[in-house]
């Protein structure tokens, strides 16, 4: 299997001290959709921006689909796509031509470059925004065009740092249905977000850095199978005056009409629902209390104990 | 394969620089076109009868090439010190520094974009000096040479400026109290002749001096400064600038953290 970046040693310190990254070593492997997940200033920019040349390493060793960004750094730019944390394109510039700007800086022939932008601008909605000044786009179509930016010279890693903080549910959706699809295509893609469900839903691995140090590298399956209870709630039909006791299960009733459970992964669910019809207590619906990875992802970065989760 | 893919990014800097400043003509072309006219209308026809013959020529028919001159430094300097800054404040600057650009090639694509502003203002003021006077040119070689070596050398200091500016106060801090003072003494209205002994001596420290006596060679046919001596002025200071600016940017001396 081919590694699309493998990160040796990775380290970081700033001019003014700051330790941003503590010896990092990750692989991606080709095909893959990764998440990069950590709190505030846990060194996962840095991270990108090292991997990108745009942050000045301190010590250790990067390599895209195997090629040296410091020996081999015009190909191994070649291969990536960064879609950047803040907006970072001339404001007073066309859409088009930031587009076909990106496209020039890799070589890419005017004609050539015309057609993947008119591709990649109309596949983002943003073809008919194509001749208006960048600054009147609304901050979720300013995301999307950073995003065709990113693709206009074809690379085979994409990395997104944080692509839809502050757009709205539908378009974050839309956003993600046309990720899935570049994945689809064999784009090699890296996510970091603050929104979980978007990466629980997206992604098939997981890297979670921590005080500049990778915490956890594993697949999100494994990671969630380390959850070791959950939380469900209830609606209830009717009110409840009392809690209800359900022998072997932790119950809270929040609300008479609202009662929570919690569930342990040997517990079966079924048995939850037997105990409460024998008490003629009726269920309307259910729902997890939180986001599983979410849930995950506080107590990595709290305590690093799972087990007790 | 290498070559074109450098020869497209290079004429892709430089196609950004042209429409950038044509997209804002009335902040980049114009205001050189009033000013020159004020000059020509102030110094060429109100004082300039007054002050007499220079040489062969009348006042007037003198200052025209150090206008041209003075247009084209401000303007190639401006040219690329606000448009780098700019890049690096708003941070598209990334852009370029995540591509496989070289570095060498972002220098030479913003000084040409420098130069072609610098050019684009100097016919234009040249064109608003044809009101005033008639020109005749002495040396066209001469004139296009200095022209493009000076805008050439302009264009890279603006970039060493840029690459060190934290904020568009420091983008203003050299026009304002190094070039303009360098411009206005480096003989655009006068000839060092005119000054004493002592001052004439301090004046060849400027070396902007070179380059409008170059120009007025081309354009009247004479110089305080031999033709060959200006030359040598100006390349020597286009090396040293392009060879600071590559320094600085395989640094990446205020680019990269």
């Amino acid at each position: 299997m081919t590694i699309a970046l493998r990160i040796e040693n990775l380290k970081k310190t700033y001019k003014n001290g700051l330790q941003a990254l503590k010896g990092i070593s990750l692989e991606v492997k080709q095909g893959d959709f990764y998440a990069l997940l950590g709190p505030n200033g846990a060194g996962k920019s840095t991270t990108i921006g090292i991997i990108t040349s745009l942050v000045r390493k301190t010590e250790g060793k990067v390599f895209v689909f195997d090629k040296d960004i410091d020996t081999h750094f015009n190909q191994a730019r070649r291969y990536l796509g960064l879609v950047p944390q803040e907006f970072n394109f001339n404001i007073f510039e066309k859409p088009l031509d930031i587009v076909l700007n990106q496209a020039g800086y890799y070589g890419i022939e005017r004609k050539k470059a015309f057609a993947r932008a008119e591709f990649f601008l109309r596949k983002l909605d943003l073809w008919d925004r194509r001749l208006q000044p960048a600054r009147y786009l609304s901050g979720g179509m300013k995301r999307r065009l950073m995003i065709a930016r990113a693709l206009v010279h074809e690379p085979r890693l994409l990395i997104l740092d944080e692509p839809t903080a502050g757009v709205d549910i539908e378009l974050r959706r839309s956003m993600w249905a046309f990720l899935r699809e570049m994945n689809s295509r064999g784009i090699t893609i890296i996510l970091t977000t603050h929104y979980l469900e978007e990466a629980e839903s997206l992604c098939r691995n997981i890297g979670i850095i921590d005080e500049g140090k990778l915490i956890e590298n594993t697949s999100m399956r494994s990671l969630l199978h380390k959850l070791h209870l959950e939380t469900f709630v209830l609606d209830l039909r009717k009110p409840l005056d009392s809690e209800p006791q359900l022998p072997g299960y932790i119950t809270r009733l929040v609300e008479p009409e609202i009662l929570e459970v919690d569930i342990t992964k040997e517990a079966a669910i079924n048995k939850v629902f037997e105990l409460l019809s024998q008490q003629n207590i009726q269920v309307s619906s259910m729902r997890n209390k939180t986001n599983r990875l979410e849930e995950l992802f506080v107590r990595l970065v709290s305590n690093g104990d799972i087990k007790q989760a | 394969m290498e070559t074109f893919h450098t020869l497209v990014s290079y004429k892709t800097i430089v196609r950004r620089e042209i429409v950038r400043f044509t997209r804002i003509w009335m902040q980049t072309i114009l205001p050189s076109a009033i000013t020159t006219t004020l000059y020509y209308l102030i110094f060429g026809k109100l004082i300039g009868p007054r002050i007499g013959m220079i040489g062969e020529y009348s006042y007037i028919e003198y200052i025209v090439p150090g206008l041209i001159m003075m247009s084209i430094i401000t303007n190639s300097y401006a040219n690329v010190v606000a448009s780098f800054y700019g890049s690096k404040f708003q941070r598209n600057i990334d852009e370029m520094l995540v591509s496989p650009t070289p570095n060498y090639i972002v220098i030479l694509g913003f000084a040409t974009g420098g130069i072609a502003r610098g050019l684009c203002v100097g016919i234009v003021v040249t064109l608003v000096s044809l009101f005033f006077t008639d020109l005749h040119i002495h040396s066209i070689p001469v004139v296009i040479t200095t022209a493009i070596f000076t805008a050439m050398l302009f264009s890279l200091a603006g970039l060493v400026n840029a690459i060190f500016a934290n904020s568009f106060d420091d983008i203003n801090i050299v026009p304002t109290f190094v070039l303009t003072p360098l411009t206005y003494l480096g003989g655009v209205f006068y000839s060092i002749t005119m000054l004493p002994a002592f001052w004439q001596n301090v004046s060849l420290g400027n070396p902007i001096l070179y380059m409008v006596n170059a120009f007025r060679f081309g354009v009247l046919g004479i110089s305080d400064i031999p033709l060959q001596v200006s030359y040598t002025i100006i390349l020597f200071f286009i090396i040293i600038l392009f060879v600071l600016n590559l320094y600085l940017i395989n640094k990446s001396t205020g680019l990269r953290s």
